[in-house]
């Protein structure tokens, strides 16, 4: 099933940014809109700059050249960020969870509720509640991350970021560090939550979730987008040998 | 009261020789009694691994000030005259040789079991083992953090000047006591300790820091 | 054959316990103050600009490479020459809160090190600001990743202690170096002082290890390492 058509707005706007890590240029002249609603999906092979464009997006990098603009906010160029405010309305989720071990599940979520957005103690653990009933762990409220599956943890991870009730949310390979059992739970969150209308930019290899759920897929390789459209299209006539290449690669 | 010269900074240096002399006395004993400590810490034999346990954990739970007093008053019971060269040397002899033991057994049960194994199959006994193939490997482990310790005893030295030895603290009261200058004379008295013990800490953590990088490589 | 006579206890005894509530109270105030100056310290050498970062390295190397007897002597002695002057208890508690604060840098600096950045990095992508990161993300876990270390050094200050007895703090040690220049039973007199320390030194590892079960939750909780 699509996710919701696009609207109007643009979330998400990058235009030309090229990024260095030292010599090496990773990511050279990259230009990418995404609006309200849509779905969007980051393929590419390792190093083609997918994670680093997400990073970048994100406010944890930044770009020597270009602009790269977040809901009006400019992000990317140090000092430029209003960095609270960005992070409002950007929500990140990590390969690794990144959550925090010595909080439980409901005080991971709970904590940037209370010190970023200054909520009272109780309206912090109704949302809790909530998005954790969004993800289907309500039982698990009271456990340590380190009592949770991998898929478990991960599910936690995107509620922790959704709480804070972002304009957009990023995943960056989210599934990669998962058994493939584990993978499908955590796939089913994300789909759902394209279904509501949430703006969604995500670095993956699961070609199938890709197909079935993002409106636009966007190639990347050598630091460069190198094929990007709708996503049935997409697939449906490859126009370049690499992307064809990767395609039957990843099958 | 006399003024402060450059005389007694000199005499501050002269007595940081007996410091370092305390010192080596303090490392040789500590070390000439730590080995056997530390070898019986891994012994197969609990009667031998209790005795230096229980050892260890006395000497490491008695502050050393009260040891050096113990041995200087000790010592006159037995019959000894109370020297405090003596009294402190012994003293710190018994405090090195319970830390650099337990160093020392770290060290040696660092030392991957597979090592003992490997020597084993090939026919050495025990003391083959150690001397040839457990030892080696421990030694260049325990450089480091012996170096390190080194630098614990040149400042425990310093207690040595409670039971009246003369050393480099104890100068630094006496010539207190005739010029009464303190702030400029105890900074002295600890810039020449600084520089006893700094070079030996850099020496410590230049060496841990290859030993990390040899092992790295491998 | 030497007599051993202990027949001071029965008479002296509260002169030991006061000593050693005193030393007890002065020990339990300068590990707490050393180790806020420590952390405090730690953070500034992790997450501070360079001249804070070399400030705090060469505290923390003068303290380390100089003995704790000078360093109380520059306290008491030296600070009253240049007209400050404190009581022995007051001088006793700034040695070793300084002395304390050099080590426990170190410790607390390694702990803190030893916080992936990933963790960092999710608290930054949260909204967090630096020092909401290291109040909630980095401090509690890495205190509980070196409390092993930290225990260890709480203990050594106990025992380092004695030393402030140089300066006539009423502590165990000076309370021994009294009685026996009463009684003359130096021996005896030292080899009971120096039981009640290896008591003390084990109640404090007990008291250490309570103090992490009530604040390490987690461990508590599931009995794990971090």
């Amino acid at each position: 099933m699509q996710a919701a058509p696009a609207t109007s707005a643009t979330v998400v706007r990058v235009t030309n940014v090229v990024k260095d890590f030292g010599t090496l240029r990773v990511l050279d002249g990259v230009s990418l809109d995404v609006a309200r609603g849509q779905t969007v999906a980051i393929v590419g092979r390792s190093g083609s700059g997918k994670s680093t464009l997400l990073r970048c997006i994100a406010g944890l990098e930044t770009v020597q050249a270009g602009k790269i603009e977040v809901c009006g906010h400019e992000v990317g160029r140090p000092g430029k960020v209003a960095r609270a405010q960005l992070r409002h309305d950007v929500g990140m989720v990590f390969q690794g969870y990144n959550l925090f071990p010595h909080l439980t599940v409901e005080r991971n979520i709970t904590l940037a509720l209370t010190l970023v957005k200054k909520q009272p103690w109780d309206a912090a653990r109704k949302k809790a509640a909530e998005v954790l009933r969004l993800v289907g762990l309500t039982d698990k409220v009271s456990s340590y991350p380190e009592q949770l599956s991998g898929g478990q943890q991960q599910r936690v991870a995107i509620a922790r970021s959704l709480a804070l009730s972002p304009q957009v949310m990023l995943f960056d390979e989210v599934t990669s560090a998962l058994d493939p059992e584990l993978t499908q739970e955590v796939l089913a969150v994300m789909e759902d939550l394209a279904t509501r209308g949430m703006t969604m930019i995500t670095v993956t290899h699961e070609m199938g979730f890709a197909r079935k759920v993002a409106n636009q897929v966007v190639f990347m390789h050598r630091g460069k987008i190198w094929e990007s459209g709708p996503t049935s299209e997409l697939f449906a006539r490859p126009q370049t040998a690499e992307f064809k290449q990767f395609i039957s690669s990843e099958l | 009261m006399i003024q402060l010269n450059a005389n007694h900074v000199w005499y501050l240096i002269a007595a940081a020789q007996w410091t370092v002399l305390l010192s080596l006395i303090a490392f040789a004993g500590g070390a000439l009694v730590g080995l056997p400590l530390a070898l019986m810490r891994v012994s197969p034999s609990p009667a031998l691994r209790t005795v230096a346990g229980a050892y260890i954990q006395l000497i490491q739970g008695t502050p050393l000030l009260i040891l050096l007093f113990l041995t200087y008053f000790g010592l006159g019971i037995l019959g000894y005259k109370l020297v405090p060269l003596v009294a402190a040397g012994l003293a710190l002899t018994l405090y090195a040789a319970a830390f650099l033991g337990e160093i020392w057994r770290g060290c040696i049960e660092a030392v991957p079991r597979t090592q003992w194994e490997a020597s084993d199959c090939l026919g050495l006994d025990r003391f083959q083992q150690y001397v040839y193939v457990v030892l080696p490997q421990a030694v260049r482990m325990a450089i480091p953090p012996t170096v390190g310790f080194m630098v614990q005893i040149v400042k425990n030295t310093s207690l040595a000047s409670v039971v009246g030895f003369v050393e480099l603290a104890r100068a630094g009261q006496i010539v207190n006591n005739s010029t009464f200058e303190p702030f400029i004379i105890f900074c002295t008295v600890a810039a020449i300790y600084f520089a006893m013990c700094y070079p030996l800490s850099l020496a410590s953590r230049f060496l841990e820091r290859r030993a990390n990088a040899g092992r790295a490589s491998h | 054959m030497y007599k051993f006579d202990f027949s001071f206890l029965l008479e002296r005894w509260p002169d030991f316990l006061n000593g050693a509530w005193l030393t007890i109270q002065l020990t339990v105030l300068s590990i707490s103050l050393g180790f806020v100056v420590g952390t405090l310290c730690a953070v500034a050498r992790v997450y501070g600009g360079r001249p804070l970062r070399l400030l705090v390295g060469g505290y923390v190397e003068l303290i380390r490479n100089t003995p704790l007897l000078v360093q109380i002597f520059i306290v008491y002695f030296g600070l009253s020459s240049l007209g400050l002057k404190l009581s022995a208890e007051v001088s006793a508690v700034i040695a070793l809160v300084v002395n304390m604060g050099a080590y426990t840098t170190e410790i607390m600096r390694a702990g803190i090190q030893s916080i992936h950045h990933t963790q960092l990095e999710a608290a930054d992508c949260l909204g967090l600001t630096r020092v909401q990161t290291i109040l909630h993300v980095v401090l509690l876990p890495a205190i509980e990743r070196v409390y092993p270390a930290l225990s260890s050094q709480f203990v050594l200050l106990m025992l380092a202690s004695s030393i402030t007895s140089q300066i006539s703090a009423e502590e165990l040690t000076a309370v021994a170096n009294n009685v026996q220049s009463d009684t003359y039973r130096s021996f005896e007199v030292y080899i009971v002082v120096a039981v009640i320390y290896l008591a003390l030194s084990l109640l404090y590892r007990l008291a250490f290890k309570a103090v992490g079960l009530v604040i390490f939750a987690r461990r508590r909780r599931l009995g794990t390492a971090l």
